[in-house]
């Protein structure tokens, strides 16, 4: 199926309906600061503009429509209940300066929210501005220097970065100013402790942790981490990208993380929305609170208010121009409204339930496990490196032989540590059923792969497009319509 | 169980299959001590009717006011299409396209608003979205201060007309780099080019400059544009997207055309909701690419020729580059920018100029009557859907009592802007009627005379 573009739909002179002519003058402004040509928009009827986004809306795989086992990113079905409360005209029509007097309703969801995050987290407050994950762990990152730089600890300038953690966390380091170590992880999937003991020292910052980790195990000497770290003059830093694992199980609080960024577009399924907005709530212990971005919501009484640097005069700042993407907080809210305490319990209970099922039986079915004797969290990685050897088909090849199988590939090549691999996450909300057909698929295309490998290869066959030139694309930009004609 | 499909007898076998006797036993490897019960502090879960009842009364709480505050969030009509189709399960649920095979829908119309964005500012190449208008400036600033071969320089030079919000974001998120900004006073509202010259042969990495300025004036943006570039200092330019339908749009700046724009995505289509979630646009010259962050979707080939799109200039970003990349940014704003794309598509090019003009004469109007009232001047003349009220009183009650009325009379930019004491922000788009505009009006002269007559 192929969908032209909208700009080859378009016809000089076409309009969709909107403000009607007869309201329109001319602009009372000096004719230099006017625009002389008319920008290259298409002109395209309602209908046309409908059919076609509807027609590509079509060529997408998405949670409403496919098994999505995307590891890391937390696929689980988004409650329409969410997106219709949260998008109710009271909420979508109010001016973000708008007097608190008259935002209460907004504020007080606000309010609640931060206080279930700091609860479900074993914080003690909680900022909602960060608008992604990545800006949550800059936010962490900037109030641990912030912290060791209004105690005059001004040498701490070093985060160490397990090797097996996300590409943000050591970018976010560089943009906080600070120097990255490495920390290799042991062969059982833990932090090597000697290592760790070797790296921290008086020019220690802190350190930044997912737990369980991206290989998808609990970290089980996190409190001897902890120790190690702290007693090195170091805080540490929760990444909360895999907070789904141990929702209403265990409290990054009490393993000793000082502060902790939450993605609430994972943990409390907040939209994916295509690659975005994403939401990176952080929260911190008592020692990192007045370094909280602001604005924070307070509560005087029955009245809530923003509270801003004149409240928080240590606070590092704002990350936003507002207060971060708030349509995508009210749809957590109403989210963790719905399952309230048990049912958050419940997210981390059938998350891993079946996370260690989808395990076992791809495991029983011959394939290889990186880490066999150990529990899966919420994820597990599959790692088919012996298959690439005996057949040539890679983990690039099965990913995407899947999407010919009607799946969405896990995360492939992630973490890097572990050659040929699928980062495999299934979340609570997808059924026996559906993690029975996957395995099914899986079976079929390893079968497939010995049998006559070059099919394997040649996949994806049923999708709009086959396999892409990305070189061609780096190398021949065709970054905008009609072609630039530049270096 | 809210959401969760499996029946007791499921969970049962998949128990078995695992090897374990209940689901207790899968959390095992955390340590006892670390193991909780349950959660404190968080209430019990709510039918969805009863979570409906909630956030109805909720919402209800916050409408019936008609706002005439603009500064950087701006109240437009989005046509029922709009939302209709972005929230389509497909586009509303999909993850980042990384399997461009099984995202050919997203991928398109990022390349789609691409486009439409490098025709709306006159650069040549757009990212796929940044978080917001603020840390787009952040972005712009860091980006410029990478690119700039000519110098080495880690200071900006800032008009006072980009919005203070963006400038303390870019404050905030630039601080741990050692990146500054420097102001450039202000007069009568816009940069005063003669004292341009204090800073000459000075070393900047990049000149920004807001178009319209938060104060909705309108700089010489051509001359500050050619003084960048005998500088040897990019220029950014931070745009309204709206006012980019009749303005002069920063390829056009100067002789040459700045080199970097940005700004709020937000009048694109995206409700003002509490301030997001919006998204952020940045657009350059080409020979800047590779110093962009973000995403960005090109045009390719697939192994039988057949045009396709995938995410491209990869080695830019966190998950390739880690420590080395552009920026620690990861998402874009989808979701937005699926929005954003529909409403351009809807309204083209005639539908933007139409708001535009509306915007800018409701405005005209609105100022006109306010500032004929007893005790309130019009500060600028020159402007384009924002203009600067001076009072002879303190705002706050004034404001105070508007809100009681119903009417959220504007932004105050004393904080901001202490030689605008006094001073009000006030903004008519095209969804304000003229009985709304009249009735603004007379509110306010019914409340002054009040408060003088007491």
């Amino acid at each position: 199926m192929h969908e032209p573009l909208i700009f080859e739909h378009s016809q000089p002179g076409r309009r969709a309906p909107g403000l009607s002519e007869a309201r329109q003058s001319a602009l009372n402004l000096p004719a230099a600061f006017l625009r002389g040509d008319v920008p290259a928009l298409p002109e395209v009827s309602e209908l046309q503009a409908v059919r076609h986004y509807t027609r590509l809306s079509q060529l997408n795989f998405s949670i409403d429509t496919h098994f999505y086992p995307l590891g890391s990113c937390t696929m689980k079905y988004n409650p329409k209940v969410c997106n219709q409360l949260a998008m109710l005209p009271g909420f979508t029509g109010r001016h973000p300066l708008g007097p608190a007097s008259h935002g209460q309703g907004f504020l007080s969801c606000m309010y609640e929210l931060q206080e279930m995050l700091a609860a479900v987290t074993g914080m003690a407050e909680v900022s909602l501005t960060p608008m992604a994950g990545a800006q949550g762990e800059f936010a962490g990152v900037a109030m641990i220097m912030a912290y060791h730089r209004a105690r005059g600890d001004d040498a701490r300038r070093e985060i160490i970065v397990p090797d097996a953690a996300h590409g943000t966390n050591p970018a976010t380091a560089i943009m906080c100013g600070c120097e990255v170590r490495e920390l290799a992880t042991g062969p059982d999937g833990d932090i090597d402790l000697e290592a760790l003991r070797q790296a921290v020292g008086p020019q220690t910052a802190g350190i930044m942790l997912t737990n369980p980790s991206t290989l998808g195990v609990f970290e089980r000497q996190i409190q001897e981490v902890a120790r190690i770290v702290h007693e090195a003059g170091g805080l540490l830093y929760y990444d909360g990208a895999n907070l789904n694992a141990i929702l209403g199980r265990a409290l990054p609080g009490a393993m000793g993380f000082d502060v902790i960024h939450m993605n609430l577009h994972k943990t409390f399924s907040t939209p994916h929305g295509g690659g975005g907005p994403g939401s990176g709530a952080v929260g911190v212990n008592q020692r990192l609170a007045p370094f909280l971005p602001v604005p924070v919501v307070g509560k005087e009484g029955d009245k809530y208010r923003w509270l801003t640097e004149t409240d928080r005069p240590q606070s590092i700042g704002r990350l936003s121009a507002f207060m971060g993407n708030a349509g995508i907080l009210l749809r957590a809210y109403i989210y963790m409204r719905l399952l309230g305490a048990e049912g958050m319990r419940r997210v981390a209970d059938f998350a891993t339930l079946n996370a260690n099922y989808l395990m076992a039986r791809l495991a029983s079915a011959g394939f290889q496990l990186a880490y066999p004797r150990r529990r899966a969290s919420h994820e597990f990685i599959v790692s088919v490196k012996d298959l690439t050897r005996e057949t040539g088909v890679t983990a690039m090849d099965f990913a995407k032989a899947l999407l010919d199988e009607g799946f969405h590939a896990p995360t492939t090549y992630f973490p890097l540590l572990v050659p040929e691999c699928l980062l495999i996450e299934p979340t609570e909300t997808e059924s026996r059923q559906d993690l029975d057909a996957f395995v099914d698929a899986m079976v079929a295309i390893r079968q497939r792969a010995f049998q006559d490998p070059e099919a394997v290869k040649a996949a994806p066959l049923t999708m709009p497009v086959r396999r892409l030139d990305d070189v061609r694309a780096a190398r021949q930009l065709d970054l905008a319509w009609p072609v630039e004609q530049s270096a | 169980m809210p959401y969760i499909p499996h029946t007791d007898e499921e969970v049962q076998e998949m128990l078995a299959a695992i090897g374990a006797v209940s689901i207790d036993d899968l959390f095992d490897e955390i340590p006892d001590a670390l193991r909780i019960d349950g959660l404190d502090r968080v209430p019990v879960g709510l039918e969805e009717s009863a979570v409906s009842r909630l956030m109805q009364s909720r919402a209800a709480t916050d409408t019936g006011s008609v706002s005439f505050i603009g500064a950087g969030a701006y109240e437009h009509y989005i046509p029922a299409a709009v939302w209709d189709v972005a929230t389509r399960g497909e586009y509303y649920s999909a993850y980042t396209p990384y399997q461009a095979e099984a995202s050919q829908g997203s991928l398109q119309l990022i390349y789609e608003y691409q486009s439409m964005m490098a025709a709306l500012s006159g650069l040549d190449v757009s990212n796929a979205s940044l978080y917001d208008g603020a840390t787009a400036f952040a972005e712009a600033c860091l980006m410029a201060v990478r690119a700039n071969r000519k110098t080495k320089s880690r200071r900006v030079l800032t008009t006072r007309g980009v919005s203070p919000l963006y400038r303390a974001v870019a404050n905030a998120i630039m601080a741990g780099q050692g990146i500054e900004l420097v102001e450039l006073p202000n007069r009568h509202g816009v940069v005063d080019i003669a004292a341009l010259a204090e800073h000459a042969g000075e070393d900047y990495a990049a000149v920004a400059v807001q178009q319209p300025s938060f104060l909705g004036t309108l700089d010489d943006v051509d001359a500050l544009c050619d003084w960048a570039s005998a500088n040897n200092s990019l220029l950014i330019g931070v745009c309204n997207p709206l006012s980019l339908a009749v303005l002069k749009p920063p390829g056009q700046w100067g002789t040459h055309g700045a080199d970097i724009a940005c700004g709020e995505g937000q009048p694109l289509g995206i409700p003002v909701s509490s301030g997001g979630p919006y998204f952020g646009y940045l657009v350059c010259r080409q020979p800047l690419v590779r110093q962009m962050p973000g995403r960005i979707v090109g045009r390719t080939v697939d192994l039988d020729g057949k045009p396709g799109f995938t995410l491209t200039l990869q080695a830019r970003e966190q998950h390739i580059r880690r420590s080395k990349a552009t920026s620690n940014i990861c998402t874009n704003q989808g979701l937005m920018v699926t929005a954003a794309t529909i409403y351009m598509a809807l309204l083209g090019a005639e539908g933007l100029r139409r708001n535009a003009q509306a915007c800018h004469h409701n405005t005209r109007r609105l100022a006109a009557g306010l500032s004929a009232l007893p005790g309130v001047e019009q500060v600028f003349d020159t402007y384009f859907h924002e203009a600067v009220l001076r009072f002879d009183r303190p705002l706050e009650p004034v404001l105070d009592a508007l809100a009681d009325a119903g009417i959220f009379g504007g932004y105050p930019l004393g904080d901001a802007y202490p030689e605008l004491g006094q001073c009000l922000l006030v903004c008519a788009t095209e969804m304000r009627t003229a009985d709304e505009i009249d009735a603004y009006v007379e509110t306010l002269g019914r409340l002054l005379s009040d408060s003088r007559a007491a």
